[in-house]
């Protein structure tokens, strides 16, 4: 490994990855908007979808 | 707005299940077969395709790629068409993954007992069923995309990200690790040596349980456990932090498999430290799950999707505690090769990946047939005979693996091994494979309650096979970001973006892991004493992974006193380069084989392999007399020499020209040696006149599968007991 010329900068890339990586997930997690992630959530629960017409009727 | 009719596929979903369950049956029987043989060690005595090597790869591939394969097909069908408001986008794409599955299932199910296998642990499967299994996954794949692309709801729900990084990754994963060299049309070698084949295969290995065990069934949770409970999910926000995190940080850490191996140390660290990292995003997932059911904790009592999916989640967060605590190098000391790492993979397995399909199953089978359950007491039933099940396996392998590693390291105030003979260690846990067979058998029990419940189930019901819905048609949005629309949001509506980012993030931790190691020469020392296996050798190691003795016995010493005092010098990066694939095995049920050359007599060889007890008492080892008695097929040979010529073993022309002589003369001298035993003379010499005097035909002791067999096991680690070599362990020591 020592072989490897620069070898000392692939840490400091892979936490910068990390760094980056990590800051722009709670970003847009924590902007998002409010209603929309209520939504997001209910999205499984939207019964007008699953429940088959021909049980409606 | 139009509102448009169409029909969800149910027909599809009912298929799987069927599968699910009858896999499930099948995978679990068979591994409840061999739990009894480490019992009864000759229960099938004598029948090749039965025996403990060939059976265990059968039975993990049946669990996870049949059973849990079958079970995420009939899962995702089911809710992705519900959650994008479209049935699938090909009727005739679902048929072919369908049926295509099922016929890979039983090429597995027939060549794995013959002894076809590559021997890289979930990768057994040969060549041309691989390439199946690429193109019926990218069926699934096409299959899924397309119905995204025609869907009635704008935004992705989460669930549907795990589905898209569970085929990204699984395509990935499958072919980087199968890259193999066939030879012949079931027979093929690892392009990969050694410890760069180590490391793809753990690679491979430790995501094949992250996204196939894991992230598709965690999506089934962000579908089902709302559905069951009737509430959303706890917290949306810590689904997308789950997903994002989970899929970078995993495909990190598949080198805390190989810990205080020959792996080089920066790839081992990195390991651990992500697997530890690892920790957060899973029991955040976990949390998620349970939270969910806040406010509704008194439905888990009378429903029984919900308490099976309790358990579910409960046994994933055990797991994945355990998993990152298993990284520690010191913990890993203990468990690694031991009955530990058994029950670890059993919790998640039986808990996670079994109990969230029961749960599914008795959630669907009502609903994909118009009915109610037919007996709540049954369902009930199999709840509690199936997590007594549980416990009474996994409890008793922790014990058994805990007994076991201490006693392998315990020394004499001396400085000798207090239990030197292996099979002390295993006499001592033999209790504890009972416990578990019991535990087992509890198990299936409980499935098999299941399987009647649903079958009468089924019959009282009557399949809707396509259910009418409408929903609104989507109108068409700018691909750009709208006003105020942040990037997730946007993110969520654009499927295609989704998955190449998802693809990103986790191709940057396998490259940075796997490039260097295939590429820089200097972290794989070369030994010169190493050279490559005799031809005799190299058809003897094909036996071996015939026979699938890699499942029981490993190949790799780790640099502990204990190991060194019991099996011999430790193991160096440089003395498998010709290893192709790799054998350093992951489990030890008998002794390591690294340095086992020169150890034994050939003759004591022969006699073990007919009658193991005979030479070990109390041995828990199979016979394999097929070995001693078989003619060996060596006619491949030549073909299998220029296929690692071409992989980068140094066989000239001239080896591959001698091949035939070179393997006749060197089995010729282990037939001598044989005759070094009276009592193998006698009872040779008698098997020949027999033979001719009832006119037989009559197999020559150095033309047999055994003497190739022992010729690979005499030369196993010996290439650097050369102590006088001057070369020798040139960087490694």
């Amino acid at each position: 490994m020592e072989n490897i010329d620069g070898i000392a900068t692939y840490p400091m890339i892979s936490l910068l990855i990390f760094f980056v990586f990590f800051t722009l997930l709670f970003w847009w997690v924590f902007t998002a908007s409010k209603s929309h992630i209520k939504e997001m959530g209910e999205l499984p629960l939207d019964n007008d979808n699953d429940q088959p017409l021909n049980r409606k009727l | 707005m139009e509102v448009q009719q169409f029909h969800y596929d149910n027909k599809i979903v009912q298929k799987f299940l069927y599968a699910t369950m009858l896999w499930g049956v099948v995978g679990m029987v068979v591994g409840l077969l061999l739990a009894f043989m480490f019992l009864f060690p000759n229960l099938t005595d004598g029948i090749s395709w039965l025996s403990f090597g060939r059976l265990r790869p059968l039975h993990t591939n049946a669990v996870i790629f049949a059973f849990v394969g079958n079970a995420i097909f009939a899962g995702v069908y089911y809710s992705l068409q519900r959650l994008l408001k479209a049935r699938m986008f090909s009727d005739a794409l679902s048929t072919i993954n369908f049926w295509g599955w099922q016929l890979i299932i039983v090429a597995a199910a027939i060549t794995l007992p013959l002894g076809i296998t590559t021997s890289k642990e979930y990768a057994e499967l040969e060549w041309p069923i691989d390439i199946a299994i690429a193109l019926i996954w990218v069926v699934f794949g096409w299959n899924m995309i397309g119905t995204i692309l025609k869907r009635r709801q704008r935004h992705l729900y989460v669930a549907v990200w795990f589905y898209l990084a569970t085929f990204v990754t699984v395509a990935v994963l499958h072919i980087f690790n199968s890259l193999e060299l066939p030879v012949a049309a079931l027979k093929s070698y690892s392009v990969y040596a050694g410890v760069q084949d180590a490391l793809v295969q753990w690679w491979y290995g430790h995501n094949a349980v992250a996204f196939f065990l894991t992230t598709p069934f965690l999506g089934l949770m962000y579908y089902f456990v709302p559905k069951a409970a009737n509430r959303p999910v706890y917290s949306y926000r810590l689904s997308i932090v789950h997903f994002w995190s989970l899929i970078f940080i995993y495909i990190w850490a598949g080198p805390h498999h190989l810990l205080y191996s020959a792996l080089p140390d920066w790839a081992q660290n990195l390991g651990v430290v992500f697997s530890v990292m690892l920790i957060a995003p899973s029991w955040g997932g976990m949390i998620n799950g349970l939270l969910t059911l806040r406010g509704v904790w008194d439905k888990v009592r009378s429903d029984a999707t919900l308490k099976f999916m309790v358990v579910a989640i409960t046994g994933y967060g055990m797991a994945t505690f355990e998993g990152p605590m298993l990284s520690l190098k010191n913990v890993n000391a203990i468990a690694h090769f031991s009955d530990w790492v058994i029950a670890h993979v059993h919790v998640g397995a039986l808990a996670w990946n079994g109990f969230l399909t029961f749960g599914m199953i008795y959630y669907l089978v009502p609903k994909m047939w118009k009915t109610t359950l037919y007996s709540k007491g049954l369902a009930n039933l199999h709840f509690w005979i199936g997590t007594l099940g549980i416990i009474l396996y996994a409890l008793p392998m922790y014990v058994a693996g805990f007994t076991q590693a201490l006693m392998w390291k315990e020394f004499n105030p001396d400085g000798t091994l207090v239990y030197g003979n292996f099979l002390e260690t295993v006499q001592q846990i033999i209790p504890m494979y009972w416990m578990r067979a019991i535990g087992g058998t509890l198990f299936i029990v409980g499935m098999l309650i299941m399987v009647y419940n649903v079958v009468v189930t089924i019959r009282k019901g009557s399949a809707v096979e396509d259910e009418l819905v409408e929903a609104a048609a989507l109108t068409k949005v700018t691909g750009r970001r709208t006003a105020g629309e942040t990037f997730h949001t946007w993110l969520e509506r654009r499927p295609v973006q989704l998955t190449i980012l998802a693809t990103v993030a986790i191709l940057i931790g396998g490259v940075v892991q796997i490039v260097p190691t295939l590429l820089v020469k200097s972290n794989i020392p070369t030994i010169t004493s190493v050279k490559p296996y005799t031809p005799l050798e190299l058809e003897g190691r094909d036996l071996y992974i015939r026979e699938g003795c890699v499942g029981c016995h490993s190949q790799m010493i780790r640099p502990f006193r204990s190991e060194v005092e019991r099996y011999g010098e430790y193991a160096k990066a440089g003395e498998f380069v010709y290893d192709h694939p790799f054998l350093w095995g992951s489990k030890r049920t008998g002794p390591d084989l690294l340095r086992v050359g020169g150890k034994y007599s050939d003759n004591w060889h022969l006699n073990h392999m007919y009658d193991p007890q005979s030479t070990s008492a109390g041995s828990i080892m199979p016979a394999y007399q097929w070995l001693v008695r078989n003619k060996h097929d060596r006619s491949q040979v030549e073909a299998k020499m220029n296929a690692m010529v071409s992989l980068g073993v140094p066989y000239t022309d001239e080896d591959i020209t001698n091949a035939q002589q070179s393997m006749a003369e060197q089995a010729l001298q282990i037939e001598k040696n044989l005759y070094s035993d009276p009592e193998f003379v006698s009872s040779y010499e008698a098997d020949k006149t027999y033979a001719k005097e009832n006119g037989l035909e009559f197999v020559e002791m150095r033309d047999r599968e055994i003497v190739s067999l022992i010729a690979y096991l005499q030369r196993l680690g010996t290439d650097i007991k050369v102590k006088d070599n001057d070369g020798l362990l040139s960087e490694n020591k």
